[in-house]
């Protein structure tokens, strides 16, 4: 490769890198309000409601996860970065259900 | 036209094949081994407490909830103060690239001496490691994420520092993005760590 050809390339993922920056910069305070918000529902869901110990379970997984996709999607800008980037870094997910279920099957 | 008139770009080519640059691959690699490292944890722990669900502590019966919901919102502060401090650096906004990058380590301190207050309360009260395995699960998970916290806190130190001294201007914000990348896993990963040992 040239370094006419190595320009075009390199010039090229800093278009793309620079396309994807144009949406980079959400409102992160409207995020930060939104991860307050369900911390702070969270902790009620434990202390101030009657619910089922099943109900209470889910609910708390599923603001916890809510917020999890917050912070990868918002702060660490997987949402703005390129499907490939998405690809990657949800790579170990698969893998770390995989994991959790072998291993509780061992133990049943 | 030349190759040394490519665009600034950290000193560094960007990875092509994934167009972003290596760095940032190389963190988020990083990053999928942690989530592997902290999904081992995790299923020990869940494992762990299957079965012995009926001797398990009640949320707050020995953990501080109202502590540790603040300390959870302060690790948010701080995760907002980091993603500032990359937006800063990278509009060219050095007062606020300073700012930011010094309170995210000041944030990050303040984290982790209020799971040292924690540790401390606990321990005096004769909850330890060696507490069962709800003590051991206990002081295991949340003791690696305080030591990733640590490292991370020890980073945005040295990153304050580069920041003060001008490290993080004129479009030079990769190692800041990179670094904000690690500081918000480990936020991500106290979010699931603070629901399953504290709350569930």
């Amino acid at each position: 490769m040239d370094s006419t050809e190595r320009l075009h390339e390199t010039t090229g993922a800093v278009a793309v890198e620079a396309h994807a920056r144009d949406h980079a910069h959400p409102r992160y305070l409207l995020v930060w309000l939104w991860l307050a918000l369900l911390t702070a529902a969270e902790v009620a869901v434990v202390w101030f409601t009657a619910l089922p110990k099943s109900w209470v379970v889910v609910a708390l997984l599923i603001m916890a996860v809510w917020k999890a996709a917050l912070v990868a999607l918002y702060f660490m800008h997987l949402r703005f970065e390129p499907l490939r980037v998405a690809v990657l870094a949800s790579s170990p997910l698969p893998l770390a259900v995989l994991l959790v279920m072998t291993v509780l099957q061992e133990y049943r | 036209m030349e190759a040394h008139s490519m665009p600034y770009y950290g000193g560094r080519a960007p990875e092509t094949g994934l167009a972003v640059y290596t760095q940032k691959v190389g963190m988020w690699v990083f990053l999928c081994s942690e989530v592997m490292f902290f999904t081992g944890l995790i299923g020990s722990y869940i494992i762990l407490r299957f079965g012995a669900s009926e001797t398990w502590p009640q949320p707050g019966e020995i953990l501080n909830i109202p502590i540790t919901a603040i300390n959870t919102f302060i690790l948010i502060c701080s995760s907002v103060t980091m993603v500032k401090a990359f937006a800063a650096s990278e509009m060219g906004d050095k007062r606020g690239t300073r700012l930011f990058t010094l309170a995210t380590a000041v944030i990050g301190a303040t984290f982790l001496g209020v799971q040292i207050y924690e540790y401390s309360e606990l321990l005096g009260h004769g909850f330890g490691p060696w507490s069962g395995l709800y003590g051991s699960t206990f002081f295991t998970m949340t003791g690696f994420h305080g030591f990733h916290v640590f490292a991370g806190v020890v980073c945005m130190t040295w990153a304050t520092v580069k920041a003060f001294r001008g490290g993080y201007d004129n479009g030079n914000y990769q190692g800041l993005e990179v670094l904000g990348l690690y500081w918000h896993f480990v936020d991500l990963v106290w979010i699931i760590l603070f629901t399953i040992v504290y709350l569930i």
